[in-house]
């Protein structure tokens, strides 16, 4: 009996977690006449214009290209400054260490949309405005005190032995790190990325006030839904449902050191 | 080859970590560095890698002054108590990393790696990751990579302090047929006076910083310099207790007396520390040239054939280590006897006054 209540417990659970889901999904193969007028748990007439729209108008998958762009820009930015600061922290002690080490953690603290302002008028007078180096820069406030934070847990866990051991076998710096360490912290880095990655993907405020045409991201795009010939529900599902499938990918590839990832690497 | 430190020390925020130190440590010599924990072995030992930089003081190898000389550049190798491996290189990449940074050619570098794991025995684990290897094997590992590229000194930081009783024995055993074929001078680090003795070589003994004895093994053990070098290498710590000489006696404790003959003879009168180690008091006395001492038995521990007891005798706290299995009542008070022969007799400075009777004759 145990057994069947905690089975039930779980199917409920996948059920409303899934609910929204599934809703996006079974619209985006839906025509709009169907989704406006009758209430179906299958499309009645399946259909796949929506996609096809989304896979031909520019408009659309421009989108996605542009911020796929800025997020493995981001992605890369972030991991090349955040693991030489990361090993800063986690070696060696400074003057002020611990200070600017929660310092970065106070960057997180602000919303986005207080830096919407400053960076939109920083980037338009320098001329930055509407490329994806200013989103993927722009990101970068948020998202490498994170990998920092991520990163130095994991390197915390490598015992300082190893770094000598690798001196006196004759390594040289920049060839101990590549070779000994980042290998060490591989899962840590992953973590790192995927957690980058996540946000940059999802951010919408900065990414659209940044942006206008050439580099506007896809979650901007889907904002801009009210055509000449009315809301184009049929689309947006299919848009919404392409949105969700990088993440999904990602996902599956660090989710075995996603709980490590949240636990900062300290275990 | 030999590594000389002139007057090397480190000063840590302030603090003396390693007192002015001047060592000479010959080629082809097995060195014992011992001490108790923080006793500043691993601190010293960094400094004769490389990896820390001396506040004062010089540093030669060879000859050649090294002192500021990076690690990379130090033909150097060492072993620390953790076993330290890469654990994302198979054991086989292990200790061939040192020959690849080289430059060595592959065919030699197969065969130094090879001959080195066959003469640590782990040729059958070769392919394996550390991780999947026990202690034993890792450290093996650690070993042979410190090993494989035939540096000039080779540093061991405890290194088998984490392993357990048995694999530590076999490891021991080997170390000295290693350090035969290698050639090499070796600096081994430990806190148990036993492993020294084993080892033999040469010991320098360590205590808050400062190396209060160097010279050969059985000649520290037997004729320490000072209180605090006999105290470091007796385990059980040596017992103390005052005692003063007063013309043609010797007297222990206030109460003990013995003839001042032998080599207590030369000494002037005055106050003394005399001091004795665990395994020379006796629960009976077989000859006449004994001190009886009255002491309070706190713990009685018996391990196996021998038992410890420990004693207070007035303000003096004391081990004693008797053969074989003796069921006494703590709490009591018990007599013990000691030879006078097996007595150090330490200055008011803690300078050995008079070297035990037996240790002088051996």
């Amino acid at each position: 009996m145990r057994l069947r209540g905690s089975a039930l417990v779980m199917t409920l659970y996948l059920l409303f977690l899934l609910v929204p889901i599934y809703w996006l999904v079974n619209m985006s193969f839906k025509t709009n006449t169907e989704i406006t007028s009758t209430f179906t748990l299958f499309p009645n007439s399946f259909t796949l214009r929506n996609y096809v729209v989304i896979l031909t108008d520019p408009s659309w998958y421009m989108g996605y290209v542009n911020s796929i762009i800025y997020v493995t820009m981001n992605v890369v930015i972030s991991l090349t400054v955040a693991l030489p600061a990361a090993y800063a922290f986690s070696r060696y002690t400074f003057m002020g260490d611990k200070h600017l080490f929660f310092w970065l953690l106070t960057n997180r603290m602000a919303p986005p949309a207080v830096f919407a302002l400053p960076f939109f008028q920083l980037y338009s007078s320098v001329g930055l405005f509407d490329t994806h180096i200013a989103v993927a820069l722009a990101h970068c406030l948020f998202n490498v005190p994170l990998a920092v934070w991520i990163l130095e847990g994991f390197m915390r866990g490598v015992p300082k032995e190893i770094d000598e051991t690798a001196y006196i076998d004759g390594y040289s710096f920049p060839r101990f790190f590549i070779k000994i360490f980042m290998p060490l912290i591989a899962s840590g880095i992953g973590v790192a990325a995927f957690f980058c990655f996540m946000f940059s993907w999802v951010e919408l405020l900065l990414s659209r006030t940044l942006t206008s045409v050439n580099a506007k991201p896809i979650a901007a795009t889907m904002t801009r839904t009210v055509s000449a010939s009315g809301m184009d529900w049929g689309v947006l599902a299919a848009a919404g449902v392409l949105t969700i499938v990088p993440g999904a990918l990602v996902i599956w590839f660090v989710r075995n050191y996603i709980a490590k990832g949240f636990a900062l690497g300290r275990v | 080859m030999a590594l000389e430190l002139q007057a090397v020390s480190r000063i840590v925020k302030g603090q003396m970590q390693i007192s002015p130190t001047t060592l000479t440590l010959e080629k082809g010599t097995m060195n014992v560095l011992l001490g108790p924990t923080l006793s500043g072995k691993t601190s010293l030992m960094r400094l004769m890698a490389g990896l820390d930089v001396p506040s004062a003081g010089r540093l030669k190898w060879d000859g050649a002054d090294v002192t500021g000389v990076r690690v990379q550049d130090r033909k150097v190798a060492m072993v620390y108590q953790q076993f330290i491996n890469y654990p994302a290189m198979s054991v086989y990449d292990n200790i061939a990393s040192p020959l690849r940074l080289l430059g060595k050619d592959k065919a030699e570098i197969d065969r130094a790696v090879r001959a080195t794991a066959e003469m640590l025995k782990i040729t059958a684990m070769l392919d394996r990751k550390p991780l999947e290897l026990s202690g034993g094997q890792q450290q093996r590992c650690a070993l042979a990579r410190a090993l494989v590229k035939e540096a000039g000194l080779v540093l061991l930081d405890e290194p088998l302090a984490n392993l357990d009783y048995k694999l530590r024995e076999e490891l021991r055993a080997e170390i000295p047929r290693i350090f035969e074929e290698s050639g090499a001078i070796f600096v081994y680090a430990t806190t148990e006076p036993e492993e020294a003795l084993l080892l033999g070589g040469n010991t320098a003994t360590l205590w808050e910083g400062r190396v209060t004895q160097f010279g050969p093994t059985p000649t520290v053990y037997r004729q320490p310099a000072d209180a605090t070098t006999a105290r470091v290498f007796s385990d059980p710590p040596m017992n103390f207790v005052s005692c003063f000489k007063e013309g043609h006696r010797m007297n222990f404790g206030g109460l003990a007396n013995s003839p001042a003959d032998g080599a207590f003879a030369a000494l002037p009168d005055g106050r003394y520390t005399a001091g004795f180690r665990a395994n020379h008091l006796h629960l009976n006395t077989h000859s006449g040239q004994t001190v009886e001492f009255r002491c309070l038995l706190g713990v009685t521990e018996i391990t196996g054939s021998e038992t410890f007891l420990h004693l207070t005798h007035g303000n003096d706290r004391w081990v004693g280590l008797v053969h074989g299995v003796h069921d006494l009542q703590p709490g009591t008070e018990v007599s013990v006897w000691l030879d006078p022969a097996h007595v150090y007799i330490f200055d008011a400075e803690g300078r050995l006054a008079a070297p035990a009777a037996y240790a002088a004759a051996a």
